[in-house]
């Protein structure tokens, strides 16, 4: 039955493809997206169906693919993130309805999108190496094709695509050679027989794997360093395809990295994990530190990415480790953290990008100087964007609240287990945790209050209206959810623990749900998230209550107090950049802001300022430190190499017969 | 947890810390206020001066900035909703207030979180300059006391195998050897410098300046006026007398009650009267005697308390 909808899912999806490329112009975008909606719904219920009931959805075909099997069996780990893609699949796709923006309406871009969709449905599901690797490069390729659907306009979009084309096939090349040599080593190349064989496998073999599986994965979910292609494409792409790639494709990264370290090589020594807790406490405080500092609005929820990912990996490296000294239990619990954070973020994250592309259809521009007043000019898309934002800054009522408290659990509780490796790693971890956890309400209060509050900045913000109905609902549904899960996160964890159960070895004694509440086995106290939602409710509406009655006269508008100016205007008004002034002083010696002042003179006297412009940038350091001098040696390097063939066949001849020797001298 | 509670005396607790921390917060303020002009040789105001202060801007009109949206009105209620929320449900007199099961240390931490957030956010709405700068500031610091205080949290934690406060309170209450221990008073420092900060008060900030280039809270709530400046205030004394008395009752754990009955509440009353009211003249004194720090020093301060904070989990795990 779960087969079977497996594949219709997949049909679907080319389903949509076809139609993309086929379909007339004015049928294209409706049937395109309808198809790949039902898509995701298929997708959903295979999902939701593996989840409940445990049993695989298993197909498997010889004829597909010459030379290989083709075979799909997802598992209760799979499922969860073929759900997740779902959800956030239906909602990108009911947003691209009213979505006209960034060239998404062509011929390819409406092909793609759906090969694109059933490719991040299908990727967890994956049961052999040549499936995987096949269906990770579906993914790979059909994502960059839609980061560039742009390209022609903005030559931003093509370089964006250069560093994330080089960035993914690096990664795919890392993880070809770690999984082939996994497959070549075990004699199959079935994950369940690789998954039984490689425990007989010498150790440098596993190690070897797992950290090309590592570096393969930490490329697509955004990892620090190798993130650098995200805060570049993400805001080039247009505003579904970013959202699916920050709400679903980045996940994969850190599916891939669980299914190979605990899954096919069933856990490893404890330098693996410090090695994964270390590239996410590495991607939390850089992606954080830099999100704070953006101006940009996609840019800046790209950031954010990185840094939640590097939270993601925290609790996937925390697990690990705990399952290495033996704590089944906590490691558990390290991973139910690291998966809620998963889901929870693909709400928030997938419910920001939409709502930040309907603010740039509306106002034409997510640069943060650019916006403001939003919120009064758009009713609902306003709102949706500060709920993402609250959720993703971990404050109750909504869902980020829930999943770091249990991240900080599963690191509190570890902490007494005796081991030196954790009894270093996890308070470094909480303050890691807390660190982000700080600048991330720094980061949305900014993005919020100045991008959606105050006074308009340009022309364009001041006449913004609400966007289309399709927009505001897809975006609406996934910011429900952030609320929805954030009172009743009951709802979703026993999902997600069954979820993280699927992974060989790890145990739980007892629910991580006590009715309406989290709860960990065996330990007073739990978190009441509803209760505080019904608290802060009950006590606000008090409070609001008495504020009427004590003063019923109207409330009076005002002029804002300016310190006696005569009038108030948008340049008054605190920027972005001044904003994140005091963060970026304070962390100068990790950002190194470069800082240029134009001051131009009067031409009668130079004792006379006409103008003064300041510039402050603040690149990405792995950036200018690594990838920018890799690059100028690589094209070194290639200049030098250019003139080894200079076009003599005479030296051709000569180097055939030196390579003939060599071979020769080699064979003896 | 412990028996012998009933859900009327627990919710009796509830409401009776509630209305201690509305009225007590501005007696707290009134307080120090009269501490400090005695040590600078002034009689100054009455102690509950405060309380008369509110009642007069409760009858005032009640003003907006014209560009503001419905944040701006909001946030002053968000405010003051967190904090009672945390008052209702922490254990600030006894160990089984109504819902104290579900009184976590790192909930109340992000609830009090999700009030600075919303006055921030309340303050951008005005779109003045001063808004701004204030957020900034004040989100700036909260961003970077927030390590310190988690780690902090931490290290109180670990011994006590659980972040909920009624554990931890209970505990240390049976091991009182426990709360000597290093780990406790490098925690303490920690905590102190983060109630410091958070609450606005010398040598971060000085609650009683106007002065454009060092306010940091009074800039954000420049644009309130009436009711909605009242709940600013209160919620800003309201946030002091809870943080001064989970501080109090994670350190000096005796005369919170621990099993129900009038006497036992009366004991807690008069005593957590009693360590707010030395807690708030050394505070007061401190404050007459240091000047403000620059704003760029703070952050040194902060990750100094970052550092004893992470000490203190250190040693918990070096200390049996």
């Amino acid at each position: 039955m779960t087969a079977a909808l497996l594949v219709a899912t997949a049909l679907m999806g080319l389903a949509g493809t076809a139609a993309g490329a086929i379909a007339p112009v004015r049928f294209r975008i409706a049937l395109s997206s309808a198809l790949t909606i039902a898509a995701c719904a298929l997708g959903f219920v295979v999902g939701a169906e593996v989840l409940h009931s445990g049993h695989a959805a298993v197909v498997h075909t010889t004829t597909l693919m010459p030379l290989a099997s083709f075979s799909l069996a997802l598992d209760r780990f799979g499922a969860l993130f073929v759900v997740i893609t779902a959800v956030v699949g239906i909602c990108a796709m009911i947003f691209r309805f009213g979505y006209d923006g960034q060239g998404l309406a062509s011929r390819t871009a409406s092909s793609i999108l759906p090969l694109f969709v059933t490719s991040l449905l299908l990727v967890p599901a994956a049961s052999n190496v040549t499936t995987f690797l096949f269906l990770w490069e579906l993914m790979a390729i059909t994502s960059l094709l839609l980061v560039l659907t742009d390209h022609a306009r903005r030559s931003e979009v093509q370089v964006a695509g250069q560093w994330y084309a080089v960035m993914t096939q690096l990664g795919a090349a890392a993880l070809i050679l770690g999984l082939v040599l996994l497959a070549t080593r075990s004699g199959s190349q079935s994950f369940a027989v690789i998954a039984v064989r490689s425990a007989h496998l010498p150790a440098w073999v596993r190690s070897t794997a797992f950290v090309l599986a590592v570096v393969g994965f930490g490329s697509k979910a955004g990892a620090v360093p190798l993130h650098v292609w995200l805060p570049r494409a993400h805001p080039e792409a247009p505003g579904p395809v970013s959202a699916l790639m920050s709400a679903a494709m980045v996940n994969l990264g850190v599916y891939g990295i669980v299914r190979v370290g605990m899954g096919l090589l069933s856990g490893g020594p404890a330098w693996w994990w410090l090695l994964v807790m270390g590239l996410g406490a590495l991607s939390a405080m850089f992606g954080s530190l830099h999100s704070a500092t953006s101006k940009d609005l996609k840019r800046l929820l790209a950031y954010s990415t990185t840094d939640n990912v590097g939270l993601m990996l925290l609790g996937v490296g925390a697990s690990g480790l705990f399952a290495d000294t033996g704590h089944r239990a906590l490691a558990l619990l390290a991973l139910v953290a690291a998966l809620l954070h998963v889901v929870f973020h693909a709400v928030f994250k997938g419910s920001l990008f939409l709502s930040a592309s309907s603010v740039h259809q509306a106002a034409g521009s997510t640069d943060l100087d650019q916006l403001g007043g939003l919120l009064r000019r758009m009713p609902v898309s306003g709102p949706i964007f500060l709920v993402g934002g609250l959720a993703i800054a971990a404050l109750p009522p909504f869902c980020g609240f829930v999943s770091e408290w249990l991240l900080l659990q599963s690191m509190l509780h570890g902490l007494p287990s005796g081991d030196v490796a954790i009894a270093v790693a996890m308070p470094i971890g909480v303050g890691v945790l807390a660190l982000t956890g700080g600048l991330t309400a720094f980061t949305f209060t900014k993005a919020i209050g100045i991008g959606l509050l105050g006074l308009p900045r340009t022309q364009d913000a001041e006449r913004a209206g609400e966007v289309g109905r399709p927009m505001w609902i897809g975006a609406g549904l996934l910011a429900v959810l952030c609320l929805v899960f954030g009172v009743a996160p009951f709802l979703v964890i026993p999902s997600v623990v069954d979820a993280a159960g699927a992974v060989p070895g790890l145990h739980l004694a007892g629910a991580l749900t006590r009715g309406w509440n989290v709860a960990l086995p065996g330990v007073p106290g739990m978190l009441a998230p509803g209760l505080v939602a019904i608290g802060l409710v009950g006590f606000g509406g008090l409070v609001a209550l008495g504020r009427h009655l004590v003063q019923q006269r109207p409330v009076r508008l005002t002029e804002a107090w300016g310190c006696g100016r005569e009038l108030q205007t948008a340049r008054m008004e605190y920027t972005a950049t001044s904003f994140g002034e005091p963060l970026t002083r304070v962390f100068e010696d990790v950002l190194s802001p470069a800082r240029d002042v134009d001051v131009s003179h009067l031409a009668e006297s130079r004792y006379y300022t006409e103008a003064a412009v300041i510039h402050t940038t603040i690149d990405d350091a792995f950036e200018r430190r690594v990838y920018r001098p890799a690059d100028r040696m690589l094209v070194r390097w290639g200049a030098v190499a250019r003139r080894v063939p200079n076009g003599s066949v005479h030296r051709y001849l000569a180097f055939g017969l030196v390579a003939l020797i060599v071979v020769l001298v080699v064979l003896a | 947890m412990s028996t012998g509670w009933s859900i009327t005396s627990m919710s009796a607790i509830s409401l009776l810390q509630v209305v201690l921390v509305i009225v007590g917060g501005p007696l707290l303020l009134g307080f120090m206020r009269k501490v400090r002009c005695r040590m600078e040789g002034r009689v100054g105001p009455p102690v509950h001066q405060p309380l008369l202060d509110l009642r007069k801007m409760a009858g005032r009109e009640r003003t907006r900035p014209e560009h503001a949206s419905w944040v701006f009105p909001l946030a002053p209620v968000v405010l003051v909703a967190t904090t009672l929320v945390v008052a209702a449900v922490a254990p600030l007199l006894a160990t089984d207030p109504a819902f104290g099961w579900s009184a976590d240390l790192f909930a109340v931490v992000f609830l009090l979180l999700l009030g600075s957030v919303s006055l921030a956010l309340g303050a951008l709405d005005t779109g003045t300059a001063f808004g701004g700068m204030g957020a900034s500031r004040a989100m700036t610091i909260g961003a970077l006391a927030e390590p310190a205080l988690l780690v902090a949290i931490l290290a109180l934690s670990v011994p006590a195998h659980s972040s909920n406060l009624p554990t931890i309170i209970i505990r240390s209450l049976a091991h009182p050897a426990w709360l000597a221990t290093p780990e406790r008073v490098l925690a303490l420092v920690a905590f102190v410098i983060v109630i410091v900060a958070e609450s606005g008060r010398l040598p971060v900030d000085n609650p009683s300046t106007h002065l454009e280039l060092t306010m940091i809270h009074e800039a954000m709530m420049l644009e309130y006026a009436g009711p909605d400046l009242a709940l600013v205030k209160l919620a800003e004394s309201m946030r002091l007398v809870v943080l001064f008395t989970l501080l109090a009752d994670l350190f000096v754990p005796w005369g919170i009650a621990t099993s129900p009955g009038p006497w036992h509440l009366a004991v807690a009353l008069a005593s957590t009267a009693g360590k707010l009211v030395v807690l708030g003249a050394a505070l007061a004194v401190f404050e007459v005697t240091v000047a403000k720090l620059r704003l760029f020093r703070v952050p040194e301060l902060l990750a100094g308390a970052f550092v004893l904070a992470t000490l203190a989990v250190l040693s918990t795990l070096v200390v049996p």
